[in-house]
């Protein structure tokens, strides 16, 4: 191979090798600055957005949910949904009748196909798994939330 | 510290950025197989075999790490698969070339009978250790799962590690030491830094740098209010207490323990400089940022003045004037260099005089003293007598040629002769690879390393938790000022230390270790840059959330 052809070969590697720096810092650009599309999706979601069919549950998303420890264990309710609250106050969704529950006492509610689970403040907290509940988290299927003494699951 | 990271959450939410990291990853394997077609052009015309087994093996496991990474951890930073992937594919490149110039010599030295060299550029076995690493990359990302999923059976994140901050720190320790146990400390080429596990040498030093930041950013989370609030100001500094002076006191004196034992200049600074950088992380006080410097100064100030510290003077005087000790020099008492280099007559003297011994031992029917005597090497033998300390700087001036070789362009990828540098695959594939891509080159791999620690560090800023906060900041730092003192080291900046070159430098620690820390910040990233679920509260009590 000539020595011309040779020199061509490594000035195009080293342009190749520049270009994928250049591309790595244009990857990083868009992510610090945004692009458009990453503007687009900052936007608040429009109403109308909102009020058309929610998307459509995921296989694996949770259909019941099921009491598993406490006084009402054994109490089964469908997910439809709607947010259901839990806590002592009559017009919760599951009452637990605990003294160690506050009368409103936590929420799970849909969102992009999964639960979510929300401590309202509660005395005694609520805990998903070994976590304490501190903000908003996701709830996969099977695992415990507790409160007070009333453990609930959600399942398939 | 948390409010930078809530502002950029806040102002954008992240997405996911797979399309931008798969294309970027796919440009680093055409990265990585031009390398593999320009070696085999400029050597043999053709497009050589190796790019298919060697780049064919790295563009399959990059493949799969990339759908994990998509599958796992979907909102992971775009950029440090494809920029680990481009380092590990340039590296395995460069050991391929070498290979390909030192196995003819391989061979021949078999043919002949002769002690084959157990250091050598070993492509395959580079790719193996590719491939072991990649898919630690790939279980690491599987087993450090979401912070909230709780039911995954192995639910390991890198917050777990909190919870045994002083247990990995012991254990950091514990594997720092194992070298110099006898019967499982091995030492290779001068360091005593390698152990022998099953029949594999292994650097233990590259794990516990993860370890230490692990334990360093779980101390710190819990002293860093004592240690930022406290204090008296004087001027624009506020110094800290006395007493919590203690933690930096220890770990300096640990840092003088590993110069001391290890006689590794390089490897103490590695670990000051991270305990340092991590205090500054964590406390945002420039005061400790010069309270490190300055034990610094002290420290390497009274190695210099120790008499049992002379090989670290003699690494001083090598890098301050290499020449007197090419190919051998030996420093006497008065500070002076005598070379004892091949050319020299007291090399010649010594060399007879060492052949004769070896001679007189073979006819007195001891074979194994006489092969002892010709294993000794003239130079060395000479500085004994002549009573200095014997050190060698041809590597480091053979590293700085091949850098001038190499010029602004590079002699081409196959057409220089990096080969000639002794441990042209590991310690100075740095050097290597200057020679044949030049300084426009080095300067595109000095790039990638920092774009790595870049988004190291805008992980540990998104992140939330100020334990993964540290984890991240200082696993960033750790790689930055490993590049730094091995490249430093390899081009006469600071006095040079055998440290690894993350992800080029053959080596199946290196490339485990560093592989591991990837998945760290890769899982990281996700954790940090995943939305939060929002709360319906934000929206007012009544409103009705989700409808059928």
């Amino acid at each position: 191979m000539s020595e011309f052809t040779l020199t061509l070969i490594k000035l195009a590697f080293l342009a190749v090798l520049w270009l994928f720096v250049i591309a790595a810092v244009g990857v990083i650009r868009a992510d610090l600055f945004g692009s458009k599309a990453a503007l687009r999706a900052a936007q608040p979601a429009q109403r109308p957005a909102r009020q058309s069919r929610p998307p459509r549950a995921q296989r694996s998303a949770p259909t019941k949910l099921v009491v598993v420890q406490g006084e009402r264990a054994g109490t089964v309710i469908d997910l439809t949904g709607m947010p259901i609250t839990i806590g002592r106050a009559n017009d919760s969704t599951l009452v637990v009748t605990d003294d160690y529950a506050s009368s409103r006492h936590a929420r799970l509610y849909a969102q992009d196909g999964q639960w979510i689970v929300e401590d309202l403040g509660s005395t005694n907290g609520t805990y998903l798994g070994r976590t304490k509940v501190s903000r908003p988290m996701p709830v996969p299927a099977g695992v415990p939330i507790r409160i007070g003494k009333t453990v609930i699951e959600l399942r398939k | 510290m948390s409010q930078l990271g809530e502002q950029i959450r806040r102002q954008l939410p992240y997405q996911r950025r797979n399309a931008a990291s798969l294309a970027l990853l796919i440009f680093a394997m055409v990265l990585t197989l031009s390398a593999f077609a320009e070696v085999g052009l400029a050597r043999d015309g053709q497009i050589p075999a190796g790019l298919f087994g060697y780049g064919g093996g790295l563009v399959v496991l990059a493949l799969a790490a990339y759908f994990v990474q998509a599958r796992f951890a979907p909102y992971a930073d775009p950029l440090l698969l494809p920029l680990a992937v481009a380092l590990n594919g340039l590296g395995l490149a460069m050991i391929y070339r070498l290979d390909l110039d030192t196995s003819a010599d391989r061979k021949a030295a078999a043919a002949a009978g002769k002690q084959i060299l157990k250091d050598a550029a070993d492509a395959s076995s580079q790719l193996m250790w590719t491939f072991v690493g990649i898919a630690l990359f790939v279980a690491a990302v599987l087993i450090m799962r979401d912070v909230n999923r709780t039911d995954a059976p192995l639910s390991f994140t890198p917050k777990t590690a909190q919870r045994y901050t002083y247990i990995i720190g012991l254990g950091a320790i514990l594997l720092l030491l194992l070298p110099i146990v006898p019967g499982i400390g091995a030492e290779i080429n001068g360091a005593r830094v390698w152990i022998n596990v099953a029949g594999f040498s292994v650097q233990p030093g590259e794990f516990a740098k993860l370890m230490l930041v692990v334990f360093f950013a779980g101390y710190l989370v819990n002293k860093r209010q004592a240690m930022s609030l406290i204090g008296k100001k004087i001027g624009p500094l506020s110094l800290p207490r006395a007493r919590d002076l203690g933690p930096i006191l220890v770990i300096w004196v640990f840092c003088l323990g590993v110069l001391f034992m290890q006689k590794d200049l390089g490897t103490a600074l590695l670990y000051f400089g991270l305990f340092v950088s991590m205090l500054y992380i964590a406390t945002q006080r420039v005061s400790w940022v010069l309270i490190g410097v300055g034990l610094l100064a002290v420290g390497v100030f009274i190695a210099t003045l120790l008499p049992f510290m002379g090989h670290v003077n003699q690494r001083i005087d090598i890098w301050q004037n290499p020449k007197p000790y090419f190919d051998g020099g030996c420093l006497l008492e008065d500070g002076k260099v005598e070379p004892v280099n091949p050319d020299t007559e007291i090399y010649k003297q010594y060399d007879a005089e060492l052949e004769r011994k070896a001679d007189e031992y073979e006819r007195a029917g001891q074979t194994d003293k006489a092969e002892q005597t010709r294993l000794i090497g003239p130079g060395y033998y000479a500085c004994s007598k002549l009573g200095g300390s014997y050190a060698d700087s041809a590597q480091l001036m053979k590293g700085l040629f091949a850098l001038g070789e190499g010029g602004v362009l590079g002699t081409g990828l196959g057409q220089g002769e990096p080969w000639r540098t002794p441990l042209s695959f590991s310690d100075f594939i740095f050097d290597s690879l200057g020679e044949e891509l030049g300084l426009t080159g080095l300067m595109a791999l000095l790039l990638i390393y920092a774009l790595i620690v870049q988004r190291g560090m805008k992980t540990a800023v998104a992140a939330r938790d100020p334990f993964l906060k540290l984890f991240a900041g200082g696993v960033s730092f750790v790689l930055a000022l490993q590049v730094f003192v091995i490249v430093g080291g390899v081009t006469r900046l600071i006095p040079l230390t055998g440290l690894t070159t993350p992800f080029l430098s053959q080596g199946g620690s290196s490339l485990m270790a560093n592989w591991i820390l990837i998945a760290i910040l890769v899982r990281m990233s996700h954790d940090a840059r995943k939305p939060a679920p929002q709360s319906i509260q934000d929206e007012g009590m009544t409103q009705i959330v989700s409808t059928r």
